[in-house]
């Protein structure tokens, strides 16, 4: 299990008192204290790390959100904040005496602006739902992480969310405008609004990934782009993952910048091959998925171009979709890489370190020597052109020295990633998982003074306390 | 009054560490060419970075570059397009607005997030600062971020310390991403449009599919200032597309076809396009303008009713880029005037980019916070910088 911040025993007694009084400042279905309803908020998608909170309160205004901090802090009450209960790094586990403040009843879309490009939505809307309300005009969301059907902007927001298009439409940071928010004590804050730069300290950056830790962010006004007049996808494989990362290089080097440009090993392949039925080449060691925009010509023009910069590279097989129903088969294996783990292991660890992609290769040569060192199986998938990469460990969570190992070999590949220049994560934040190992990217000093920036916001640390810095100052040493 | 100049991190922690001891506050800069931005810095010494200079790392097809503070960004932007790749943000080049003949550096376009043209479609400077190396007001060195392009592992310190004016802390490495050059540039004019036309114009070139990646208008005032656009004899919309040669062309023809509507559509070439947004971006058509300057970012929508706004209130120059989203506005330089672009300015946020040091040091130049947020930027200045050493003033009068 892993460490949490002592109790207040002072908060665990007054339990019911506290559910009394958040019952005055939301609606009755609003507030949960039966601990069997409480129960599903016990985690999130780490879900090897389970707390049922004190209480679970559901606001469904900026206000009821601003009454329900101020009793908090009045109360001397830790909080957390949830959207959608997906982030893979335990952002959104409960302490035992903290209250989760859901914002999935914060749903709905205040504003499309179309005309300026941009959209105010609340915390609890989905990623996805960002999109499908302005597809019908053209217009799209760009950040697209993997969880995007059930992902909320809150929490997209709060963990500065990636996803597989960012080399070319860059992540959450990069695609918002403004934020309403909550402070500890319950003000209510607006940075940014519809104008693309503030004056002032970066509010706006700041909040993006702070993972819950410095306020509670209830509305956002995101960008939205016209979409391109099309996309189409192409298929390369590999003898070496060496030559891939060859290959990756040459494609960037001569200026050309796909939208997105995804590498995956060999059992990364078979897996998603196997799952998927996707026609992935399961005689190659890696394989590139590469994805460009444009006209029909255009897009001819660039796959053109790629292929025989593939070409050069001694490919095992290239195959450039002719169709957008070609395409979609080519990115169904990857979109389906999870799952496709999944089924041939009872479990996995999805990590998330970024390394320098010219490392690429000899990064994934010591992750292979780690995996027969250890006897866990791993598949690696990798957004090659920035450097991400997702290692998927497998093992067995019925045998727990499995799962120890598995922990352990995560921790050594995350190092590794630091050691060559890289940092603990790219995209899924530091949560709970990768807390403990911040001493090896950071200083001791660094870390103070991360931590005085998060005192700046919230002295007493009620929000979202045990997240991000390991909780005892003796830090794991760099490997 | 003395200047240190470092040349290295160790000289620069030495100096804070030296001020922070004896409570003796620094001004902070680079080539100090924008030393004519926001509020005037009241200091015994200064503290340079002039003297960290030098790229440190570039990594071409990694698309990162690192470099000193004290780097130009002239310099960076030669040794980057030396291997075919550009700085996104299209930093301006103030020296001339400013009427220096110094030129600007990396630290200094980090420390004042400022962003040309590109902006509207590729993110500001503070997109692509992936990594920072810095010093706070305690002496203590400090990094954030890294030489990767993704990155979420603590705080963003990078954000916030990239247009922070050197109030936060100093830098002493920097590390950006770059992007490949563009093979080719065409710039789409319509001439003689009015304010609201014209940002319905860029609207809708923005809202195009074909990446405009600059949309700017310029009243025929400010497009005679600019030699590339000066022939026109007009107000100038313009929208830009960058890309392959191939879709340069097409995308072109497709939006003239688009703006159709607008009236009639003239196409600069690629090195009319990279002459007149090199103008747009650097202010040129204020650079001899007598008054005071403001910069203004509105809802792009908003733009023409603060124009009409300014203009009824005093004799306003102007010109607008990002599709009417940043306002460049020069009036007469009393406060008086500030006042009328606060109010027309709305919910927008404003900036005194040029007036003479009485007039800055008099009114705030950027909009105060809310009380609240005001609260926790104070407190997020001490955890900073204790002894309130580091450009103390420059932002906020006691900030």
């Amino acid at each position: 299990m892993i460490a949490q911040p002592e109790p207040k025993q002072a908060v665990m007694a007054r339990r019911d008192a506290i559910i009394a009084g958040l019952r005055k400042l939301v609606p009755e279905t609003g507030v949960i204290g039966d601990p069997l309803r409480l129960k599903p908020y016990e985690t999130d998608g780490l879900s090897a790390y389970r707390q049922v909170p004190l209480a679970v309160v559901l606001p469904e205004t900026t206000e009821q959100v601003a009454a329900v901090m101020a009793f908090c802090h009045r109360e001397g009450v830790r909080v957390v904040p949830r959207g959608a209960g997906t982030s893979l790094s335990g952002g959104a586990l409960p302490m035992a005496d903290s209250v989760v403040v859901g914002l999935m009843r914060m749903n709905r879309i205040l504003d499309i602006d179309y005309a300026d490009r941009c959209a105010v939505v609340q915390a609890g809307v989905t990623n996805i739902g960002i999109t499908q309300a302005v597809q019908a005009e053209g217009f799209f969301y760009a950040p697209d992480p993997s969880s995007q059907l059930a992902c909320m902007i809150g929490g997209n927001v709060n963990m500065n969310s990636g996803g597989a298009h960012c080399l070319r439409y860059g992540v959450t940071a990069n695609n918002l405008l403004g934020l309403r928010m909550v402070t500890v004590d319950g003000e209510i804050l607006d940075i940014g609004g519809a104008h693309l730069d503030a004056a002032g300290y970066d509010w706006l950056g700041l909040m993006t990934g702070s993972e819950g830790m410095l306020a509670v962010v209830t509305e956002v006004t995101v960008r939205i782009l016209r979409s391109p007049e099309g996309a189409r996808a192409m298929l390369a494989a590999f003898k070496a993952n060496e030559i891939a990362g060859a290959c990756v290089d040459a494609i960037i080097g001569s200026g050309i910048i796909p939208v997105a440009l995804e590498f995956m090993d060999r059992p990364a392949i078979h897996a998603c091959e196997a799952f998927a039925h996707a026609g992935y080449p399961l005689d190659a060691e890696a394989m590139l998925i590469i994805e460009v925009e444009g006209s029909i010509a255009e897009q001819d023009y660039m796959l053109d171009r790629i292929r025989d910069i593939c070409n050069r590279f001694d490919p095992v097989s290239i195959k450039v979709s002719q169709s957008a129903e070609e395409s979609l088969a080519i990115w169904k294996g990857r979109k389906g890489a999870f799952g496709a783990v999944g089924r041939i292991s009872p479990d996995y660890l999805c990590m998330d370190g970024t390394i320098p992609t010219s490392r690429l290769a000899e990064v994934l040569g010591r992750i292979g020597e780690m995996s027969a060192a250890c006897g866990l199986q791993v598949a690696n998938i990798f957004h090659a052109g920035d450097g991400n990469l997702h290692p998927l460990i497998m093992f067995d969570a019925n045998d727990p020295s499995s799962f120890h190992k598995a922990e352990r070999f995560g921790a050594d590949i995350l190092k590794l990633c630091v050691e060559v220049g890289g940092c603990l994560t790219g995209e899924h934040g530091v949560g709970v998982e990768k807390r403990d190992l911040m001493g090896v990217q950071f200083s001791e000093i660094e870390l103070e003074q991360q931590r005085r920036v998060k005192s700046a916001f919230d002295p007493q640390w009620l929000l979202n306390p045990s997240k991000v810095f390991p909780l005892k100052p003796e830090l794991p040493r760099a490997a | 009054m003395s200047i240190i100049a470092p040349t290295d991190a160790a000289g620069v922690v030495a100096a804070i560490r030296a001020a922070h001891d004896a409570a003796t506050p620094l001004a902070i800069c680079g080539n100090a060419s924008k030393s004519g931005l926001l509020r005037p810095v009241q200091a015994a010494n200064t503290l340079s970075t002039s003297g960290i200079a030098g790229i440190t790392l570039y990594s071409p097809q990694e698309l990162i570059l690192a470099a000193g503070p004290g780097t130009r960004v002239a310099d960076l932007a030669q040794a980057v397009a030396a291997k075919g790749q550009h700085l996104i943000s299209e930093p301006p080049d103030l020296s001339a607005f400013y009427g220096n003949a110094t030129p600007g550096t990396l630290g200094g376009m980090v420390a004042t997030n400022l962003s040309g043209p590109r902006r509207v479609m590729w993110g500001a400077t503070r997109d692509h600062v992936m990594g920072v190396v810095a010093v706070n007001g305690s002496g203590e060195q400090i990094h954030s971020g890294g030489r990767v392009l993704k990155n979420v592992t603590g705080l963003d310190l990078c954000k916030l310390l990239t247009g922070s004016h050197g109030t936060l802390a100093v830098m002493t490495e920097i590390t950006l991403k770059v992007l490949p050059v563009p093979e080719r540039r065409g710039t789409l004019v319509l001439k003689g449009l009015d304010p609201a036309r014209a940002v319905a114009a860029l609207s809708c070139a923005l809202g195009s599919p074909y990446a405009v990646s600059g949309a700017a208008h310029l009243p025929a005032a400010m497009a005679t200032q600019v030699p590339a656009l000066a022939w026109i004899g007009d107000s100038v919309t313009l929208a830009r597309i960058e890309d392959f040669a191939p879709a340069v062309a097409y995308r072109t023809e497709r939006l003239r076809a688009e703006l159709a509507e607008f009236g009639a559509v003239e196409l600069l070439d690629d090195a009319a396009s990279v002459a007149a947004w090199a103008a747009i971006r650097d202010v040129t058509p204020m650079v001899s303008d007598p008054g005071a300057v403001w910069r203004v970012s509105v809802r792009p929508s908003a733009g023409p009713a603060v124009i009409a706004a300014l203009s009824q209130a005093f004799d306003a120059r102007w010109f607008m880029d990002w599709g009417g989203g940043l306002l460049w506005i020069a009036g007469p330089a009393t406060a008086a005037t500030h006042q009328a672009v606060i109010a027309a300015a709305g919910q927008g946020a404003w900036t005194l980019m040029r007036a003479p040091e009485s007039l800055r040091a008099a009114v705030p130049v950027i909009p105060p916070e809310a009380p609240a947020l005001a609260r926790i930027a104070r407190k997020v200045k001490a955890a900073f910088d204790p002894r309130s050493i580091l450009n103390p003033g420059r932002m906020v009068a006691g900030l």
